[in-house]
Formats: C-alpha cells, structure tokens, sequence
C-alpha cells in the first residue's frame, strides 16, 4: 500500500449567496489549480464530487468544465459526513494503486436539501437538526451538570476564531450575553448555538507517495482512518450525551496512525451546535467524560487555537459537501505552519472528525507532516 | 396492512419477524436480523421518556415502547421527565410526517 499524501487544495469564500452548484466547484478548483501551479489537468486520474445536492452526474461535470478527461469520476453523499467520505474514497483508490492523483470536491448551496433527513420518519414533525442537538443538550447537560452559559462559550470561541478565517461565513464576535439572548430555538438552543447552512466549496489534491513532489514541498500525509456508521434513525442512539460512532472511528484513526490521542495538537471538529464541541472532544478522547468544556474554557482563557483555529462550523459556516474538506484544508495549512494569525504552536499531528445526522455515522482522520 | 396504513387510522403496530420472534424497527416487512418476513400486531399502549426538550410551549421527547423502539413524539399533558411513563392519546399521520401524541401517567 502506497501512503497517501495531500498536495494542494483551494477554497471559496462561505457565504449565504445564490451560486449554481457546478459553478461553486468549479471555483473551489480553480482556487486549488492556482495555489498548484505544476499542476496540469493531465495529472488527474480521479476526481470525485461530495455534496447533497440533487444534481446528477456532478464528477463528470466539473471534470468537462475544467478541461479533466478522469479514469473514475463519481459523486460521494454521506449528509454531513460527505466531504470526509469522499476523502477516504480517493485515500482508498490512491493506496490501493487504482489511481495516483486525484482531485476531491465539495459544494453546498445555503438551500441544500442534505439538511433534513426525509426517510427518518420516527422524527415525526421534529426532522430537523435543531430537534436533535436539543435533544442532545438537554442530556449532555443533566448528567455533567452543565450551564447554557457553560455551551455558549462553544459559540463565543468560534465565532472569536473565525474572524481571522477570511473564507468564514461569520466575520464577527459574540459575547457569553449575545449567545443567551440570541433567538430561542427551543428550550435547550438558541440560535448562536447553531452553525448555518451556507454557500460554499472545498477541493483538496491527494497524491500517492510517488508523486507529491510534482505539486508540493511540503506534503501532509493521511496516517489515520477511521470510520463507523451504527444506524440511521436518530432514535436508534443509545445515549444522546456522546457520539458513539466517533469514539469507534477515533479508536480505528488511532490505531492506523499508531497515535493516541494525547498526540494530537490541533483538531477540527464537527461543531455542528455548541453541545458537539465538548462530546466530540469526549469521543474522540481527547477529554474526559464531562470534561469537554473545561478543555474549551482553558483553551480559550490562555488563547490557544488547537480547538477549531479555523473557527468550526459554528464559526465558519456549514456547506455540508464541503464541510470535511474545509476542515482538512485548515489541518493541512496548520502541519504546514501556513495558517498565519490562525497558526497553533508547530503542531506534528492534526486529526480531523466528520460527523453526520445526529453522530449516527462519524469519520475520523489523522493527518502528520 | 403495514405501518402506514394503520398509522394513518391511529393503529400504531410493530413488526415482530415471523422466524426469530425479534422485533424490526423502523417498522419494515422483513426482519433486519436474518431478514425473514415479518408479521404486525399492535404495540402497547405504553412508554418511557428517554429524553425530552420543548419548543415554544410544546414538549417534545424520544419515547420507548417495550423496552425496545423509539419514536419522538409530543407530550401534550403533564410534567415530562426521564423515565416517566407515558400513554399514547393520540397518533396517525398528517401532512405526510407521523405524529404521536401523548399524556404522562405518574
């Protein structure tokens, strides 16, 4: 098995605009066929296409509109989980010799219909997102004995964090105060406990290790993944205060990359509402159980970035395509000590978590310079 | 007969797998452990609160039947909490999502 190297990537500015979907991934990938001037249309052997859009044949779309004639072009859905998804399709094909280069893209638009889970129908009315981070708050909170003042901080971090992320949707920061006043979605959310749906791609360049060198000098290798779908009903999770499927995906990522989680240095987790931050921090091992957001208070009282530096999904806006590959842009810019006022202090080991519809399935990876 | 169609004349049933006797959720034909047909019966009247919030003046919550399925419903009289029982006062299917609605017994 060849190892698996990320060589280039581009993004697009998150936003709340009307933009055709092909149009969003054929300007995620411009970006990235700039910031890789050696890189060639010629060079691509696959290209695979993450969104939730209903749109059809998108791979083989973007590949016509950028001038690529790819061996295997297709599209990944995997909710929220897609991006990731579609990064552990091409590390699959790339180490397994399929292909050599592949290019991975992801957009949503603000109206992408990925947002809602049409088939859970034991949701009954409460479909959408916002009834199951409730849910999950609510619990999260009775067994820790945690404050909404405590959940709010999540929002305050990230939104603080995004401001030097110029592709964020948010731009501005928010008090404990703002957060607690902010529209009452239900009784355990508020509505800047909440990341947005938004406009917005992310494509990323993955090489085997024979040709990396083509397009970058400093490569940031994939050493761990791990993945785990346990259900797709939300009513199916045996508890609503951790993420099971991430803690079976972070022991996996682990395992592979012979690291712990006391290696990690900097993490991009799916903050999806302000309770995800500390459970996922749980899950993933990171803290422990109940501790999660004593780690995001440290963190945040001495300044240090390694929680989200990019600002989260809170901070940063959720297109849910382009989700997984944004936040492994930030992992990569962090290895790579190009993260400029976002930098964490000369991180080795970065580890990202994907996660889709109430943590029903989760992917894990963990990257290394 | 299946789950909708009794859901929509307010019948709330649940598929028992004809083989191995245990039971399938999200309700389907065939049994999701050896994959065998299944037949319905009409589930108890009966669950747990698991887990609960509330919206507007509405509390919503996860709740289990039979010590086994789930399904989020409304609790539209009494003070929920976890592990209180409830019992179902009303249920069927209305603008093409299901509903079930239900009222707190101790």
């Amino acid at each position: 098995m060849t190892k698996v190297a990320i060589a280039g990537f581009g993004i697009t500015k998150f936003s709340k605009e009307d933009v055709k979907i092909e149009s969003i991934l054929m300007n995620a990938t411009r970006d990235l066929f700039s910031n890789t001037p050696n890189l060639t249309q010629k060079d691509i052997d696959g290209v695979l296409v993450s969104t939730n859009s209903n749109s059809k044949y998108l791979s083989a779309i973007l590949s016509e509109i950028v001038g690529i004639q790819p061996s295997i072009a297709h599209s990944v859905e995997s909710l929220c989980n897609s991006g990731t998804n579609s990064i552990v399709s091409a590390y699959s094909y790339i180490s397994s010799g399929l292909a050599d280069v592949i290019l991975v893209s992801g957009a949503e638009r603000y109206d992408s219909p990925g947002q809602v889970l049409e088939w859970d129908k034991l949701r009954g009315e409460f479909k959408h997102p916002i009834f199951w981070a409730s849910l999950f708050s609510k619990s999260y909170k009775r067994k820790y004995e945690i404050k909404d003042e405590d959940l709010a901080l999540v929002s305050v971090k990230n939104h603080k964090q995004a401001v030097n992320n110029p592709y964020a949707l948010s731009q501005k920061e928010f008090s404990i105060e703002d957060v607690l006043t902010s529209k009452q979605l239900t009784e355990d959310l508020r509505l800047l406990d909440c990341s947005r749906p938004c406009t917005g791609g992310a494509s990323i360049l993955l090489t085997s290790e024979n040709y990396y060198r083509n397009f970058t000098d400093s490569p940031i290798w994939i050493s761990g993944v791990g993945q785990k779908t346990t259900s797709a009903s939300l009513t199916k999770n045996p508890t609503f205060d951790n993420m099971g499927s991430t803690k079976k995906a972070a022991d996996k990522a682990y395992e592979m990359s012979k690291h712990n989680s006391k290696d990690i240095d900097v993490v991009e987790l799916h903050d999806a509402f302000s309770v995800c931050e500390p459970m996922a921090l749980e899950s993933l091992g990171m803290a422990d159980q109940g501790k999660g957001i004593k780690l995001v208070k440290e963190a945040y009282q001495t300044g240090n970035l390694k929680i989200n530096p990019r600002g989260g999904l809170i901070g940063s806006g959720h297109p849910l395509g382009a989700t997984g590959i944004s936040q492994t842009i930030e992992i990569v810019q962090q290895l790579q000590l190009a993260a400029g006022k976002r930098q964490t202090d000369n991180p080795k080991v970065g580890l990202v978590h994907n996660m889709s519809a109430a943590s029903t399935s989760s992917t894990v990876l963990v990257l290394e310079n | 007969m299946n789950f909708d169609s009794e859901l929509k004349k307010g019948n709330l049933i649940v598929s028992d797998c004809i083989n191995c006797k245990k039971i399938t959720w999200p309700p389907s034909e065939f049994c999701n452990q050896c994959l065998k047909e299944t037949s319905w019966r009409k589930c108890s009247n009966q669950g747990k609160i698991i887990e609960f919030s509330k919206q507007n003046d509405i509390y919503f919550g996860i709740i289990e039947f039979e010590k086994s399925f789930r399904i989020i419903g409304t609790i539209i009289e009494g003070n929920p909490d976890i592990n209180k029982t409830v019992e179902v006062t009303d249920c069927g299917i209305s603008n093409n999502e299901y509903f079930i609605k239900l009222k707190v017994t101790e």
